[in-house]
């Protein structure tokens, strides 16, 4: 189980989004650039004032993984060892964002699968956007 | 005295700077370094504040400077090796008992400070430079040579400390609770080890270039063997234990591809420097070892995590600022001593740089070959993080003696050394310098 989150206020809109089962990406209308993780400036033209967060289609890509096997946080230790994936968003794969591939068993994940965002609970009710591979089971 | 954090000015971030403006000018002479230890004991002598002034005393000694005479102190004030001392427990007597307290009760126990130091070193009535180089030793470095170049000191202390208490790396804190602000929670709700990032890089790298883990042996079995010849190493003092193929490919995952070998081991030590001008150093007890260059890499990655793409063009590019201000090439270079701490990513130091003229995907091949204190293509004559513990200092150290020509029985054989690169932490993001026995 994944700890739980505190919604702060530069990511308060990413974290709504994921309760209502949308997923959405900060944009600089200025520069028309994605940036993740969040932050109060963009990175490229370092604008504050243009930020605004767009939906996203939920498809990307498995860039890549690892195999965590000893993890710092206590709640996910009993479910060592897991996956987590890169994943590369469908609209710009220079945006990437964390999976641990629900669906996929441990170290057999599909480098450049096609993966679709899902949002699952944490330890406190907030949701969270996971990626599972585009036709496996759930 | 009050001491802040170095302006950005004072690191060579950018490309096509040319040479640095006091190449040759400035030298490290002294060198001291405390006694290691796994973790603090409790005892105000061992703590990280005591650990750090008995370094520079020692560095004091060992360039053979009236302590009263030093006018610069440089440091970084971040001491944690991932330990931090617990959030509302008492400082304890002894410690307060025991040093000149500064306004904040945690220095000398769990950081550190310039005005901490120069209330304990008495010693240090000439001071009139301070200035925090925070991040690692490297960083510490830098701001003491341009300090020294830009005159702002004629002979400077530097000083890098670590501290470490009981428990496990990383597993308190934030770790241990139960829920994460939200902008921590969008990287951490995935619970990835440090090395995470660096096993992604691996991986990739390992696709890209049809290469194995099981490569790296060669050089995890070189580095803790230096790592033994270094007697100020953690290593050599408490657990004198070579690194066998077999020990490194049985090591346990920590994130696959990184085991727990590739993971350094944190600990406490202190090491300090006294740098001074290249007119002064010529007087004083030890070989001056000239300054011919630094250069800093302010690199961030697009989006989560560097991609190797990512990674390949930012250690070219630090290759090229770091040539360009030292004014030599690859070809100038003696022998390496990039970081290591995870040891996925030295390769990638090293192809940056085109150390023996490797290009991208050949340094797993390299490894393979004699890169021993003996052959013709030194790799990591310090033992680094693996052959001595986590302090990122162990590479400027081995590049003074080796450049000194009193590394001792770690001292290179098969190359004369003349020029010496060092620098770190991350492929992208660190600090670099450039080492000569001579001004050039």
């Amino acid at each position: 189980m994944k700890q739980g989150v505190a919604p702060d206020e530069l990511t308060r809109p990413f974290w709504e989004a994921a309760n209502a089962g949308r997923l959405v990406i900060q944009r600089c209308a200025a520069c028309d650039r994605l940036q993740h993780p969040p932050s109060r400036r963009c990175g490229e033209c370092r604008a504050d004032t243009a930020l605004e967060w767009r939906q996203m289609s939920g498809r990307g890509v498995i860039q890549n993984y690892a195999v965590v096997h000893d993890s710092p946080v206590r709640l996910l230790q009993a479910d060592q060892p897991f996956n987590v994936a890169v994943i590369a968003l469908e609209e710009d794969s220079d945006i990437q964002m964390y999976s641990h591939l629900p669906g996929t068993p441990v170290d057999e994940v599909p480098l450049g699968a096609a993966v679709e965002v899902i949002f699952e609970a944490t330890a406190n009710g907030q949701r969270v956007p996971e990626w599972r591979v585009v036709g496996a089971e759930a | 005295m009050k001491a802040h954090n170095a302006p950005a000015a004072m690191f060579r971030a950018n490309e096509g700077m040319g040479l640095w403006e006091h190449r040759g000018k400035v030298a490290a002479v002294g060198i001291g370094h405390s006694p290691t230890a796994r973790r603090w004991d409790g005892q105000p002598e061992t703590s990280v504040g005591a650990i750090s002034l008995l370094a520079l005393r020692r560095a004091i000694e060992d360039a053979g400077v009236d302590p009263a005479a030093i006018d610069g102190l440089v440091l970084d004030p971040t001491t944690t090796t991932g330990a931090h001392w617990p959030k509302g427990r008492p400082v304890p007597a002894e410690m307060l008992n025991a040093f000149a307290a500064t306004d904040d009760p945690l220095d000398g126990l769990a950081q550190l400070s310039a005005p901490w130091v120069l209330k304990n070193m008495p010693e240090l009535s000439g001071v009139k430079f301070a200035m925090h180089g925070d991040g690692c030793m490297t960083r510490a470095i830098c701001v003491a040579a341009q300090a020294v170049g830009d005159g702002l000191a004629h002979t400077c202390l530097v000083l890098k400390a670590w501290h470490n208490y009981a428990g496990r790396y990383g597993q308190g804190g934030a770790s241990a609770g139960d829920a994460l602000p939200g902008n921590v929670a969008i990287r951490a709700l995935w619970g990835t080890p440090v090395c995470y990032g660096t096993a992604l890089q691996f991986a990739e790298y390992c696709r890209k270039y049809g290469k194995r883990h099981e490569m790296m042996a060669p050089f995890m079995e070189n580095s803790r063997r230096n790592g033994l010849l270094f007697p100020e190493g953690y290593w050599a003092q408490h657990r004198p234990e070579e690194i066998t193929a077999e020990d490194y490919n049985a090591a346990r995952w920590i994130a696959k591809p990184a085991n727990l070998l590739d993971n350094d081991l944190p600990i406490m030590a202190a090491a300090a420097y006294l740098f001074t001008t290249a007119d002064r150093a010529r007087h004083m007890r030890q070989k001056p070892v000239y300054i011919l260059g630094h250069a800093s890499s302010r690199t961030r990655t697009r989006s989560m995590t560097a991609t190797l793409d990512e990674v390949e063009a930012d250690t070219a590019r630090t290759a090229r600022k770091l040539y360009e201000g030292a004014g030599i090439s690859a070809a100038d270079v003696s022998f390496e001593n990039m970081y290591d701490g995870f040891t996925l990513f030295h390769q990638f130091h090293i192809e940056g740089l085109g150390y023996r003229g490797l290009k991208f995907g050949e340094a797993l091949d390299f490894y393979q070959t004699d890169i021993s204190i003996a052959g013709p293509n030194p790799v990591q004559p310090s033992g680094g993080n693996i052959g001595c513990g986590r302090t990122r200092f162990w590479m400027h150290t081995d590049c003074i003696q080796q450049l000194q020509g009193r590394a001792g029985r770690r001292q290179v054989t098969g190359v004369k050394p003349e020029v010496a690169v060092s620098g770190g932490p991350m492929p992208m993001g660190g600090d670099f310098m450039v080492w000569s026995a001579t001004p050039g």
